[in-house]
């Protein structure tokens, strides 16, 4: 195998709290390749924490260290803020939860579409547009010509998730970062737009964070999971081996969703062991 | 037997005028037997959550028929109403009072319907939710969002009425905090013998919480099934179909 396209190693993360800092990362560790790693975990267990400091953009306030945060060649610790404005939907780019609140309702989507391709690239404005008419129909949008002049509130949930997807894949990205992208949408949609992600990540080799509550969605589409409480990492395992994990964390996660195919009298709430809070050393 | 607890006989409700006239629910009927729960599945926009504010008298402005106990509701609903019928709205987050102690949220039904022993009444409703009585002198931000929600269900229970209206309630609330607060209302339900009419977008919550289940879409009722033909995916309707397979899709990993 080649070099790890990102080398994440110790992150750790503080905020300020009314007590000092509290700390939301405790020390977690991971690498990744060409491949799609999820992350899964409650509200408050950090994933989306994780996520934001690949990208550096947590609040100043955090406080942030690591023994080593690298993509590939650049070492996100040390790298100037412009540097940073290169590799954020240059190099790495992110999707949001909700388009509604992601996409600027004041300009079309073809203009923000253009606009982030213009900044990563030396493209002039024709070439851009050509490039944004494209990555439309690439995110299998039917009418691109009339889609391109439309406002973010003219456009329904799943047709602005995909938006942002060629929003965020037309500077062709080594890394993405998905953090819940369909938790918005509803179900019917849900599963064309993780196809329609899948498809352009693969097309265009990238590697795939996945940040997600939702377990049999990310057994599903990962190749990897990582299991996430209390700011560190619980267990780390192939995702079609989910429904087999060991960890009583995962496993009880697991054990509270309600089954669609039998009836349970009671469903199984998941008691939380205080040792998982106590930090794990390496 | 005994007349429905709640009956929707033909209802319809539609926003706004002329071409921006949209019809919201499309002469929806069903009805719910006493001690039932019922549940409406939809994607967002179908109209199941309209159902339940033209129910509690939000959205007065329908036709058709709502029913409780054989009796047409009163328009505007009287105060008499709401004894009967509570609401469970899905954020917890926003349907709290982020400035009134529990407490206050908690006394004001008691105020306004002048019932008595009112501490006693909140500390035991507390309780009967799952959370200690000193919650009580707590503000909304001070709880998770389980507790918020158990909050809000332990208020729709003050007044001990016997149909409760669910609208989403754990949607905003994480998978393992969800499992606690549909345990809660089960638990509820059948030692209280009440009524629920349930609205969610999520199959496998809908499937685990009632027995009969009713699927929107585009303001219409296109398919009313018995829990164990969902379970078993006998639906005659395409569309019932479509939403089934998407919502098992993640599960064939299993």
């Amino acid at each position: 195998m080649t070099d790890p396209l990102l080398d994440v190693r110790n992150l750790r993360v503080a905020y300020p709290s009314a007590h000092g800092y509290s700390d939301a990362l405790r020390g977690i560790s991971f690498t990744l390749g060409r491949e799609k790693l999820g992350i899964v975990g409650e509200s408050g267990s950090g994933k989306s924490t994780a996520g934001r400091a690949i990208m550096r953009l947590l609040p100043p306030k955090a406080r942030v260290s690591a023994d080593a945060l690298r993509l590939s060649d650049v070492d996100l610790l040390t790298a100037s803020e412009a540097q940073m404005r290169d590799i954020r939907g240059g190099r790495v780019a992110m999707i949001l939860q909700d388009p509604r609140y992601a996409l600027n309702p004041l300009k079309t989507v073809g203009a923000q579409i253009m606009e982030s391709y213009r900044i990563h690239t030396r493209a002039g404005r024709a070439e851009a547009r050509d490039r944004t008419l494209a990555m439309l129909e690439d995110v299998h949008i039917r009418d691109p010509r009339r889609v391109v002049d439309l406002y973010p509130h003219e456009l329904s949930g799943g047709m602005g998730q995909r938006v942002m997807i060629a929003m965020m894949l037309i500077a062709s990205p080594e890394l993405v970062i998905a953090d819940e992208p369909t938790s918005a949408l509803d179900v019917t949609v849900r599963g064309q737009i993780l196809e329609i992600l899948n498809e352009r990540v693969e097309a265009q080799g990238a590697g795939l964070i996945l940040i997600s509550h939702d377990l049999p969605l990310v057994s599903d589409f990962c190749d990897r999971v990582l299991v996430m409480y209390g700011g560190q990492v619980m267990e780390e395992l192939a995702a079609r081996d989910l429904s087999q994990a060991t960890h009583p964390y995962t496993v009880s996660l697991h054990a509270s969703l309600p089954p669609l195919d039998h009836a349970v009298d009671e469903l199984i709430v998941p008691e939380y062991d205080p040792s998982w809070l106590t930090e794990i050393r390496k | 037997m005994s007349a429905p607890s709640l009956e929707i006989a033909d209802l319809s409700i539609a926003f706004g005028h002329g071409r921006a006239r949209v019809q919201a629910v499309d002469r929806a009927s069903f009805s719910v037997a006493p001690g039932d729960a019922f549940g409406i599945i939809g994607e967002s926009g179908s109209g199941k959550s309209t159902i339940l504010r033209a129910v509690t008298g939000l959205l007065d402005d329908y036709e058709g028929g709502v029913l409780i106990d054989g009796q047409m509701a009163p328009r505007p609903r009287a105060r008499a109403f709401f004894k009967t019928v509570q609401m469970v709205f899905q954020d917890p987050y926003g349907s709290l009072h982020p400035r009134r102690m529990i407490r206050a949220t908690l006394m004001e039904p008691l105020e306004i319907y002048r019932l008595d022993r009112r501490d006693d009444r909140i500390a035991q409703v507390l309780v009967d939710v799952g959370l200690a009585p000193e919650y009580a002198y707590r503000y909304p931000h001070q709880l998770s969002g389980g507790q918020r929600q158990r909050v809000a269900v332990a208020r729709a229970l003050l007044l001990e009425p016997r149909i409760l209206l669910l609208d989403e309630p754990t949607s905003a609330l994480d998978v393992s905090v969800q499992a606690g607060v549909l345990n809660v209302l089960n638990a509820l339900r059948r030692a209280r013998g009440l009524t629920y009419v349930m609205v969610s977008h999520d199959l496998r919550v809908i499937a685990h919480m009632c027995s009969r289940i009713a699927v929107m879409t585009q303001g219409r009722i296109v398919e009313e099934m018995s829990v164990e033909d969902l379970r078993a995916q006998r639906a005659q309707e395409q569309y019932t179909r479509t939403l089934i397979a998407a919502s098992r899709a993640a599960v064939t990993a299993e």
